[in-house]
């Protein structure tokens, strides 16, 4: 699949590490420079090509984090302590390595500002990270949609991208941001408790009269419960769209 | 039907576009068992040795990719028809 760019072919592309954020202790944001890259939509993702040296290859897709911004494509990822290239990614990555990546892929699960909202974003666990191009793209835009944005997390310290959420949540108008944690808290916290369920989104989402866009992704368990819930709070299925990402480990 | 375990038509993105040439997760199929009209991204799909894409919601089989070593073999199965665009 290497080799000569085909019309119509998804070529794999070589791309470089420049930059490494660890975002909680199992996950980092990897900001990768990719020389002929297409750009994307917040929403999109990438598939990932590893190699050993014995020619075996793993595969695996992971959701962009940041708007586009020339060549660079972000990813966030988090350790699947049995996954086949998310421990490398976490443990074994520096920068100025090279790996092989092809996209932008998956358009069904994009969303720009100009297709409005108000927007509705859900996300479990790492599950927030395409959710997060979104509100970084609407913010970047110095767009006027409303947004809620509501994650779930195990606890505190499980919380992607928590003082960048916060400053948008305190600077910029339209943007409300709220957390709730399913297995341990500080005895401080003000925010949620408990799993994402129909009680919780009927007092927390956009009610369904104000025909909001939604974006849920997490493991399937996850997204199946909040997209029921969303369905018999009276949202539209249309208005609903969903990314799993498999099982809970 | 194992809840836990499916992921969307939209993980199967990258592999659409080795078979199709092209993005299909917006692209929309009819399930001829049940009638429904959905894109292909919200599709339920289990990955196995093959890939099974199911419809949403009548859960039949609409659509199976296997690998091998020409390339890939796709079978249509509950899938009326399939909305390409232009």
């Amino acid at each position: 699949m290497a080799g000569a760019a085909l019309p119509g072919r998804l070529n794999w592309l070589i791309a470089r590490a420049t930059e490494i954020i660890e975002e909680t202790q199992r996950v980092r944001s990897i900001v990768l420079d990719c020389p002929g890259w297409p750009g994307h939509l917040p929403g999109h993702h990438i598939d990932i090509r590893l190699t050993a040296e014995d020619g075996y290859q793993a595969q695996r897709s992971y959701s962009i984090a940041r708007p586009a911004d020339d060549e660079e494509v972000v990813i966030t990822v988090e350790l699947v302590d049995e996954g086949e290239i998310s421990p490398f990614l976490i443990e074994d990555l520096r920068i100025g390595d090279r790996i092989e990546i092809r996209g932008p892929v998956g358009g069904y699960f994009v969303w720009e500002p100009s297709r409005g909202g108000p927007l509705q974003l859900i996300g479990g666990g790492s599950g927030v990270v395409p959710l997060m191009a979104m509100l970084r793209a609407r913010v970047r835009a110095g767009s006027d949609v409303p947004v809620r944005y509501l994650s779930s997390a195990r606890s505190h310290d499980d919380l992607i991208y928590r003082s960048e959420l916060e400053s948008v949540s305190s600077e910029v108008e339209g943007v409300e941001v709220l957390h709730t944690l399913t297995r341990s808290k500080p005895p401080d916290w003000t925010g949620l408790e408990g799993r994402v369920d129909r009680v919780m989104l009927a007092r927390q989402a956009w009610p369904s009269f104000t025909r909001p866009l939604c974006y849920v992704c997490g493991p399937t368990g996850f997204v199946e419960t909040v997209a029921n819930s969303l369905v018999s709070l009276g949202h539209q299925p249309s208005r609903i769209k969903t990314e799993r990402f498999g099982p809970t480990n | 039907m194992d809840n836990e375990r499916h992921l969307d038509g939209n993980a199967l993105a990258g592999l659409f576009h080795d078979v199709f040439g092209r993005e299909m997760t917006h692209e929309c199929g009819c399930c001829s068992h049940c009638g429904a009209m959905n894109q292909l991204g919200a599709a339920w799909v289990f990955r196995a040795a093959g890939d099974v894409v199911r419809c949403p919601n009548c859960e039949s089989i609409v659509m199976v990719i296997v690998q091998n070593s020409d390339g890939f073999r796709v079978s249509f199965e509950s899938l009326r028809w399939l909305q390409i665009s232009a």
